[in-house]
């Protein structure tokens, strides 16, 4: 059986799809009915394998441009059955990594990746959101007798930013699939802990999905609730307030009522305050622009290890463009981007983590915010 | 930096054809930042090394399909909330997108940076005439003030 994306551009090849589902009984998935079929909206349909040929042959006498989306419907319900490939043992079943998902979702394939790699992996609260929402990081340890230090990344610490914590999820696959035969990611583990906050900001990432897709802040209520969010990277203590915000609510840049009002902004920033001595490396994943960023936002003045932070930076950049040929910018971002205050990296670097690098992925305006699915795995992989 | 005049650019840039993208045309331009009044767009003068693709094919069929429709045409967002749009709405959202670019040129100054970013709504506006007008409601994304 194969599934196929079929385009109607006119009204008498509309008709003619609406014909052909009726009479061959073909599986509708989209649009519902063959009533809905209308010119220029795409039609996605499972043909039976021995429906196939005569069905393409009858798209191709009408001039009707189509897609094989799915050459073999049963191979892919086979790779996803549990019980499959051996390789899919340690990541949950049939989850998409080529695809955006929710927050329950997530949450879910947090809990999954957990229990079917409890060996390596546990989960950990680190505080609750301003709608009452828990933040869990994964925390990907080694058993060892010697102590490791901390390599920390955080996603979605902006709501629209959706290839964010797809990185995240993906960066978490690609370890724990891989570890037992990688001998890099072997290495990694040997030495560091992994700490990953698939999504920071829970309340705005969910308000991007249900009701504004170019939502950037969290959702604190302010002016008596006319007014909502903060921007969680203007909203750390360093420097906080001085550039590159603003004071009203209104703006996507609103620094907030004070450095660390958020709660969110707090849960993180006590737990990596806590633990700042064992962390050697902090990393904050945002779209778009294709940059690795080094501190500082809120000055141009570099920091003291600006030398050695910029030539990782840039050997990390060059093996990224190794991979598709994707160019990434390495520099500060008071340089390279735009004054601000109050950011996460700014923050981390000034309490004294020495690598603390700001990741913007891709790409660089064409598509913004709305990346498309197919960039996913591309993006993810070069960016490993 | 010209006294009293504003800040003049010297650019050379390489365009790249959105629909094929090994199709490349050099250009050479000059950009002007006009101090003091902000509301004045910029003044552009570019010159092209070659020329630009004939795009008259595409237009007609684009064209002709928009005039063979029943009803005038009403689309939403564009690509949606995952970056997807349907093949047949690629010619609207490349109108988007150009008509988009007037705009942002008219509002750039030295500290903005605009990229469109999604089509909000579209509807086809029905004429008497042979001419095809569209209403767009676009949502652009400024990089600065985000």
């Amino acid at each position: 059986d194969q599934v196929l994306r079929v385009v109607p551009e006119t009204l008498q090849q509309a008709q003619h799809l609406q014909h052909l589902c009726s009479t061959l009984l073909l599986d509708l998935w989209k649009p519902l009915l063959p009533a809905d079929i209308r010119a220029g909206e795409d039609l996605q349909m499972r043909v039976p394998a021995p429906l196939v040929q005569e069905l393409k042959a009858s798209l191709d006498q009408h001039f009707i441009a189509y897609k094989v989306l799915i050459p073999d419907v049963q191979e892919l319900v086979e790779q996803s059955m549990p019980g499959g490939r051996s390789s899919y043992r340690q990541v949950p079943q049939g989850y998409v990594y080529t695809q955006y998902h929710p927050m329950k979702e997530i949450y879910e394939w947090m809990g999954q990746i957990q229990r079917s790699n409890s060996e390596l992996v546990t989960l950990q609260e680190l505080g609750m959101t301003v709608e009452n929402r828990t933040m869990s990081y994964l925390q990907i340890s080694q058993p060892s007798n010697k102590p490791k230090k901390i390599i920390w990344m955080d996603c979605g610490i902006h709501a629209r930013e959706w290839i964010s914590p797809a990185f995240c999820q993906w960066f978490v696959k690609e370890i724990l699939q891989n570890y037992k035969s990688d001998p890099k990611i072997r290495r990694l583990l040997e030495n560091w802990d992994l700490y990953i906050l698939p999504v920071l900001n829970i309340d705005g990432y969910i308000y991007s999905w249900e009701k504004d897709r170019f939502w950037r802040k969290n959702r604190s209520p302010h002016q008596h609730g006319t007014c909502y969010g903060t921007d969680l990277n203007r909203n750390f203590n360093s420097s906080w307030g001085s550039v590159g915000v603003s004071y009203n609510c209104s703006s996507d840049i609103f620094c907030g009522s004070g450095p660390e009002s958020e709660p969110e902004t707090r849960a993180v920033a006590h737990f990596i305050e806590r633990k700042k001595s064992d962390i050697l490396c902090y990393l904050t994943i945002h779209s778009y622009g294709q940059y690795i960023l080094t501190p500082y936002g809120s000055t141009t003045t570099p920091p003291s290890n600006s030398e050695e932070l910029i030539h990782v930076a840039e050997k990390a950049a060059a093996a990224l463009m190794g991979k598709y040929g994707t160019r990434y910018k390495v520099g500060s971002t008071s340089l390279l981007l735009y004054s601000n205050s109050g950011s996460s990296r700014d923050w981390a670097h000034r309490i004294g983590i020495p690598f603390t690098y700001t990741f913007e992925l891709r790409d660089t305006g064409t598509h913004g915010f709305a990346l498309p699915p197919d960039q996913i795995q591309p993006t993810c992989e070069e960016t490993m | 930096d010209l006294d009293d005049v504003g800040h003049k650019y010297s650019l050379e840039l390489v365009l790249e054809d959105i629909l094929d993208r090994d199709t490349t045309v050099n250009c050479t331009a000059e950009v002007l930042y006009h101090l003091g009044n902000k509301n004045l767009a910029p003044a552009v003068q570019f010159t092209l090394e070659g020329d630009l693709k004939n795009t008259d094919e595409a237009d007609n069929t684009f064209y002709n399909q928009i005039r063979s429709l029943e009803k005038e045409l009403v689309a939403e967002n564009i690509p949606d909330s995952h970056g997807n749009m349907p093949p047949a709405l690629e010619p609207i959202h490349l109108l988007g997108w150009v008509a988009s670019g007037y705009v942002i040129w008219q509002n750039s100054t030295e500290n903005t940076h605009f990229h469109p970013a999604q089509i909000k709504h579209v509807k086809q506006v029905k004429r008497s005439d042979e001419y095809l007008e569209f209403d767009y409601m676009i949502l652009l994304h400024e990089m600065v003030s985000q």
